[in-house]
Formats: structure tokens, C-alpha cells, sequence
């Protein structure tokens, strides 16, 4: 199990992490979702003890990472960046890895068999495609047989054939009882890898939840009305159970009530109907609604911490602005 | 005492035996990266080489020689022989104790390391005595080697044998003063944590700061210069005390030893407080 206590990071004057707690529970796979610049990597830094939090703490079992006598027997780690020398070969990184922990040869070429990299375990790793570096990095995850398995960004760089091959592994591993703690900024990955999900943004703790009730809450069926007199059916709608928000673009969104019985309430009432349009909103757009919102409350709170933060956009979405210049 | 009502898993002395598995696996590290062993080829070939080159030069020289450097050789062959054969290959000593562990930021290695011992200072020590112990075996037998090519070359001009006083001690020195000063730039590395700007620092140390110190005024200099990592260090591989020679053989060892150590220190300090 992993727990985070009030993780707070700063660079700077930058918070990369902010005041964060959770439980990583065993025995499922658990997705670490946010935006770019959101702060899963330093999250995921902060739980290995290589960055120091400036408050908070995070333990492993109970353990900080530094106390952990064979740490990579207790945790397996994926990181954002390699971990690699570029001049040694995939074999004895390993080699140098299993030392460390007393672990056998054997096991050695056994997670080289299992990532795939048997053929190429005696190049240099320097050579090696994103790809392979990935899974030279799965494979040093594996190593020592971890209960715990910690996984920045696990598909950045694999084709589809590896993709599926994670995912499996992943699930199969949580299936076994480790504790799997990966993370992604892509919701529609997680929702067919994770069965728990915690949401982040800039920092902050959006979302706790099990990914069937993230869907179920996030993909909710909404009906779009458009009429001259959205105030009639509103209280129409509300008055036979079903809610209804009225955007600033005049359309009436109405949700626990299906588009047909909305089209009757109308007609009952009298009331024009210019649009009736039933929509249900793709997951991926509702991580975007929920994180933008996360990104929107940290542009406004109104603390004295958050003010340097003003200009929220540009900060949540670094690197698209990055290529466009 | 350890008997099998010990519960498994509760090994007391785990990290006692911790220590010898990370000096194992930076034994791995170092012999599984190309360029140093490249290093290392390099290292004997330019000592062997210029001990070869400078010591021939010497003799051939030596009648157009005047009477002081002369005396300067004479008095000590041993140190002319192995100083000879240092004056380049010490360059690769220090490249490659920064390499060693600057090379680690480079690749992003280091995360890897400490992820796998993540009580750093421990990492940095197994490292340490890893490269240190290479260097001191390595060197020394260079070393014999380099003696073994120059007494003969010499042999005419300023003749000398391994058993005359103090001369075995300034062969083995010879190698004492290699691995020391692989740990001096193997320091200098993990403070700076860039390969190009930490082999500067060590160069600079090394070849800039001794002739800089010289143009010090008067006994400034003389005792700015004598304190020098290197210039105190290298007493230790000259078998004869010059005159003006502040220093034992040593005393001046030690100094180097208190340079390298501060260093170091530093370097554990460093480790344990920065972010990898
Ligand atoms: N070493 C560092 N020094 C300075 N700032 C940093 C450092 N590491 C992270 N940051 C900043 O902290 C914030 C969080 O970064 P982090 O890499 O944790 O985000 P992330 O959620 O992993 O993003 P991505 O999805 O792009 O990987 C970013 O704004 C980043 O610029
Ligand atoms: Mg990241």
C-alpha cells in the first residue's frame, strides 16, 4: 500500500504538489490521472524519496522508501526520464540493478524474456528506441519482483502490440495482489486499465474514486434543449424529478431524465422546442471539464499562495504552447 | 548464533551485507561501460609511453643538459622516471573519476542507483572505494612498469635500484598517488555534477592552479603552491626530499588526503540533501 500525507513540493516559488494525501490499496490497479505539468511525476519522485516534499510525507507499506532494506523487492518504479547509462548494455544495467538486492542471473534473463528484449540485451542501451528504453525500464521495474509497482507514463512510446501487452501485465500483477500505481494523462487508457482512479490538478486532489463510478458520474446522458422559453420546461422537468442547469448560451442542459420524456413535457406544456438533443459526453471530456474546473479554482482562489498562479492556462498546458512557437 | 527459530524475513544483519552488494554492482558499472575501460588503455599506454619518450629525451639530451638539471635528475631518478610517466596519464585519472559519477546525471543513471540504494551516501562510498581500489591497482603496477622502463634508459646518467632508500616507496607511491587522485576528481564530480565542467574543475586543480600559485610574492607562493592537492600530493611517489621541499613525502600525501576528504565530505552532504 502507498499512502501520501499532505505531499506538498515547491520549485521555487512554484507548487508542483500541493498539500496531496491518498491511498494506493493493493490488489488493483490504480490510475494516477492528470494534465501535463499536474504533478503526477513529482508525485511519483516524491514516493521514491529521489525529491524531497517540503511538507508531507509518503510511505510504502508503512516504510519511508530510504528505510526499505531491499527497496526494489518492495517497489518497482517506472520514471518519466530514463534511468539508464546510455554506454551499458540492457543486460548488465540489470546486472548492476540485481546486484544491489541480491538477486539471481536467472532472473535476470527471465524479465529480459518477459519485455521482449532478449535479442538486443547485449547493445548498448544508448542505441536503443523510446520503445525499447520503455521496456528496459519495465523490465528493471520487475526485477527483484516487487509488491508494489510505481509506473510513470508505462505506453509513452510503445506500439499498439506493447500497449496491450502493459495493460495485461498490469492487470495481471494487480491480480496477484501487488499494489499497481500508474499514471497517464490519457482517461480513455486508464478507463480500460484502472479500477481506481485519483485525479489530479495543478497539485491538488480532484478525484478519489473507482473508475466505474468516474464514468458512470462523468458520462452521465444530458439533453440540450433549445427554446424561447427554456424557464417553463426547466421547471417542468424539475417538477417530474429531472435537473436542469440553463447555460450562459441560453441551452438548457437536463440530466436523470431521457430525451423523449423532456420532448413530451414540452409538448404537454405548450412550450417551443427548437433543439432536443440527448449527448453523452466522452470521458475524455469530462477529465478535461473536471481538471479545467481544478485549473479555474486554483486561478481564483483567493490565498495568498495561489496569487502567483494567476495566469492558469498557459501553466496547465505547458507544452502544447511550447511547440507552437 | 543464528539458528532456525529465527523467523525468515527478519534477518538482522541485512544491511551489514548490504555494503559488499553495492560495492559488487558498482564493480559491474564500472567495468561495463566502454569508455572506461578505454580510459584505462589510455592511462597505461600514455604513462608507459612518456615515461618511455621523456626519460629517452633526458638521456639523449643530457650532455647539452646544464649542470643543475642535471643535479635535479641525479639526485632523484625515481621522481624524474615516474613524474615522466604521470605528466599526461594523471589527465585520464581525472576524467575518469569524474566521469564515473558525473556520467551518472548525464544518462539519468543516478535515479536508477538510488532507487536501488537509496541510503545515497552508501552508494557514493561503494563508488568510491570501487574506483579507488581500481585506480591503486592499476597504477601501481604502471608504476613498476614505468620505473622498470626509465631506470634502464637512465641507467648511464643518474643511475638508481628499487632498493636503494626510499625508492620502493615512491613506486608503490606512484600508485597511491593515482588512486588519490581519482578520488579527489571522483568528489569533485558528485559536487558538480557535469562531466565537462567537473573535468575542468579537476584540470584546473591540477595543472592551473600550481604554476598560478608560483607567481604568488615570495613565501606566499612557495607555501600556497606546497599545500596544492597535487603538488603535496605527488611528494609521495619522489624516493629523495628536495632542499626546498616543504613537505614530507607523507605529510604531503596527507594533505592530499585532507583535500580529497573535505571533498567528499562535501559531496555526502550534498547527495543526501539534493533532489536527484
Ligand atoms: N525538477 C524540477 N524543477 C523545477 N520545476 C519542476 C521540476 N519538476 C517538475 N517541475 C514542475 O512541477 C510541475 C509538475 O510537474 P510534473 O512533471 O510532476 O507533472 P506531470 O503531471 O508529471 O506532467 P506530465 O503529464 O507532462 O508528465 C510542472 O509545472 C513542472 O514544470
Ligand atoms: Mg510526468
Amino acid at each position: 500500500m502507498i499512502e501520501a500525507k499532505n505531499l506538498t513540493k515547491r520549485y521555487g516559488d512554484k507548487i508542483a504538489v500541493n498539500d496531496l494525501s491518498f491511498r494506493v490499496e493493493p490488489g488493483r490497479v490504480t490510475g494516477f490521472l492528470g494534465p501535463n505539468g499536474a504533478g503526477k511525476s513529482t508525485t511519483m519522485r516524491l514516493i521514491l524519496g529521489l525529491d524531497r516534499p517540503n511538507e508531507g510525507d509518503a510511505t510504502i507499506d508503512g516504510e519511508h522508501y530510504r528505510d526499505l532494506p531491499r527497496p526494489l523487492q518492495t517497489v518497482g518504479a517506472l520514471l518519466e526520464a530514463r534511468a539508464v547509462h546510455t554506454g551499458r548494455s540492457a543486460y548488465n544495467h540489470l546486472l548492476a540493478l540485481a546486484q544491489t538486492q541480491g538477486v539471481g542471473k536467472k532472473r535476470i534473463d527471465e524479465v529480459i524474456h518477459l519485455v521482449g528484449l532478449t535479442e538486443v540485451a547485449r547493445k548498448r542501451a544508448g542505441g536503443f528506441s523510446l520503445g525499447m528504453g520503455q521496456r528496459l525500464g519495465i523490465a528493471a521495474a520487475l526485477l527483484a519482483d516487487p509488491s508494489v509497482l510505481i509506473l510513470d507514463e508505462p505506453v509513452n512510446g510503445l506500439d499498439p502490440e506493447g500497449i496491450v501487452w502493459i495493460r495485461t501485465l498490469m492487470k495481471r500483477l494487480a491480480s496477484e495482489g501487488r499494489t499497481v500505481f500508474v499514471s497517464s494523462h490519457l482517461m480513455n487508457e486508464m478507463a480500460v486499465t484502472a479500477d481506481h482512479l485519483i485525479v489530479i490538478g495543478r497539485g491538488r486532489l480532484i478525484a478519489d474514486c473507482s473508475t466505474e463510478e468516474f464514468i458512470e458520474r462523468s458520462t452521465e446522458e444530458v439533453v440540450v434543449v433549445r427554446s424561447p422559453d427554456t424557464e417553463g420546461i426547466a421547471a417542468a422537468v424539475e417538477r417530474e424529478g429531472g435537473k436542469t442547469t440553463l447555460g450562459e448560451d441560453g441551452l438548457l442542459s437536463v440530466t436523470h431524465m431521457q430525451a423523449a420524456r423532456v420532448g413530451e413535457l414540452a409538448a404537454a406544456g405548450g412550450f417551443v422546442l427548437h433543439e432536443l438533443t440527448p449527448k453523452r459526453g466522452s470521458l475524455e471530456e469530462a477529465f478535461m471539464e473536471l481538471t479545467r474546473e481544478s485549473v479555474e479554482y486554483g486561478g481564483t482562489a483567493a490565498t495568498p499562495q495561489a496569487a502567483p498562479q494567476a495566469a492558469p492556462q498557459p501553466q496547465a498546458v505547458p507544452e502544447p504552447q511550447g511547440e507552437t512557437r | 548464533m543464528t539458528t532456525a527459530t529465527h523467523a525468515a524475513g527478519t534477518t538482522p544483519d541485512i544491511r551489514k551485507a548490504g555494503f559488499g552488494r553495492v560495492v559488487l554492482s558498482e564493480w559491474t558499472k564500472i567495468r561495463s561501460v566502454r569508455s572506461t575501460v578505454w580510459s584505462l588503455v589510455l592511462l597505461v599506454i600514455l604513462d608507459l609511453g612518456f615515461t618511455a619518450l621523456l626519460c629517452g629525451l633526458t638521456a639523449a639530451q643530457w650532455s647539452k643538459t646544464d649542470a643543475a638539471a642535471q643535479a635535479t635528475v641525479k639526485a632523484d631518478p625515481t621522481g624524474t622516471i615516474l613524474g615522466s610517466g604521470f605528466f599526461l596519464s594523471q589527465l585520464t585519472v581525472c576524467v575518469l573519476g569524474v566521469m564515473v559519477i558525473a556520467s551518472e546525471y548525464s544518462t539519468g543513471m543516478i535515479r536508477a542507483s538510488l532507487l536501488a540504494v537509496p541510503r545515497r551516501v552508501s552508494m557514493l562510498a561503494a563508488k568510491a572505494v570501487v574506483f579507488t581500489l581500481l585506480i591503486f591497482v592499476l597504477g601501481t603496477v604502471v608504476s613498476f612498469a614505468s620505473f622498470f622502463i626509465g631506470q634502464p634508459i637512465l641507467h648511464d646518467k643518474a643511475p638508481v635500484a628499487l632498493g636503494d632508500p626510499g625508492v620502493l616507496r615512491a613506486v608503490v607511491g606512484g600508485g597511491l598517488y593515482l588512486a588519490m587522485l581519482g578520488l579527489f576528481a571522483l568528489a569533485l564530480g558528485a559536487i558538480i555534477r557535469h562531466t565537462a565542467a567537473g573535468i575542468t574543475g579537476v584540470i584546473g586543480f591540477v595543472l592551473v592552479l600550481a604554476p598560478l600559485a608560483s607567481l604568488l610574492p615570495g613565501s606566499l607562493g612557495k607555501h600556497v603552491h606546497a599545500y596544492l592537492p597535487s603538488e603535496a600530493g605527488q611528494l609521495i611517489a619522489r624516493a629523495h626530499q628536495a632542499d626546498t621541499d616543504l613537505l614530507t613525502p607523507w605529510q604531503g600525501y596527507g594533505v592530499f588526503a585532507i583535500w580529497t576528504a573535505v571533498l567528499l565530505v562535501i559531496a555526502a552532504v550534498q547527495l543526501r540533501s539534493r533532489d536527484a
